[in-house]
């Protein structure tokens, strides 16, 4: 458990997973398309990600696949979060995205909303 | 790289076309390839931790059936064993119930076991899903808590959760 924390403690490797879940199955060049790092140092925080366990690799052909493995995060989960207190948090969270969103610039009261909500 | 790595390119069943997959799940167990092996496809095991068993002669060609766990018989999902090599690697391919005649909503399941001294990592590996169908979603949010389940029983006799099951997967 210690290496998923370790490997969630950097930026760019947050920023890889979520590059995996909006688009799962990507190659090095695709997940290095963007960065402003090499892509040796891409290379390099996969690994780490994969050690951890929080990609999976696919081999498709000569192609190296990356997958989002969330399964060590069940894990965290699963620790500290017990089986009823999983709808409250799903609840809270929801309402979070909600009040977030209504604060959006998309809204049409956004800016007022804004200022409400402290940004 | 080796040549078993090149051969592995997957393709769609129903066009041939080469087909990625959708999803790649990995986790280790602390249970030895025959003992995980079981915990995929016995009745009573899969009844534990799934919500669901599953139900079939195991040969290929055969159909698999996964069967609410309620006591109704509900049959969820099902399809045919594909490829069968106790207790390495299993290939499925799954669909609604009620639509596994349409070759379009056939996706596949590949199961791979790999022994580690006394534990085994399981790759489980999703393909050929409609993109965007409920399908696609419910496996997304399915197997990561399923694989969790299923390690929890073989390594503690116990799952996490009693687990509110989507009826459909």
């Amino acid at each position: 458990m210690s290496d998923v924390f370790a490997a969630l403690a950097d930026e760019t490797r947050r920023a890889l997973l979520d590059r995996l879940f909006i688009k799962n199955g990507q190659n090095l060049s695709d997940l290095h398309n963007g960065m402003t790092m090499s892509r040796q140092a891409v290379a390099k925080h996969l690994h780490i990600l994969e050690s951890a366990n929080l990609v999976s690799v696919h081999w498709q052909g000569r192609e190296k696949l990356h997958y989002l493995n969330v399964v060590p995060l069940g894990d965290i989960v699963h620790r500290w979060i017990g089986k009823f207190e999983d709808a409250r948090i799903e609840a809270l969270s929801d309402f979070k995205q909600q009040i977030e969103s209504a604060a959006g610039p998309s809204q049409n009261s956004g800016s007022e909303e804004k200022r409400r909500v402290g940004q | 790289m080796s040549a078993s790595k090149i051969a592995a390119t997957q393709t769609r069943a129903s066009t041939g076309e080469p087909c990625a997959p959708d999803f790649v799940y990995t986790i280790f167990i602390k249970a030895n390839a025959e003992t995980v092996w079981n915990g995929l496809i016995e009745r009573q095991i899969t009844k534990a931790y799934w919500g669901h068993y599953n139900e079939s002669d195991w040969q290929p060609g055969s159909r698999w059936a996964h069967v609410r766990s309620d006591g109704s018989g509900e049959v969820d999902i099902s399809g045919r064993i594909i490829e069968m090599d106790p207790p390495r690697k299993m290939v499925w391919s799954w669909a609604r119930d009620s639509e596994s005649d349409h070759a379009t909503k056939l996706s596949r399941v590949t199961y791979e076991l790999i022994s580690l001294g006394p534990d085994t990592k399981l790759i489980v590996t999703h393909s050929e899903l409609e993109p965007d169908s409920p399908m696609d979603a419910g496996v997304r949010e399915g197997w990561p808590a399923v694989l969790s389940n299923l390690k929890s029983l073989l390594e503690t006799g116990e799952t996490l959760s009693e687990g509110e099951w989507p009826s459909a997967n």
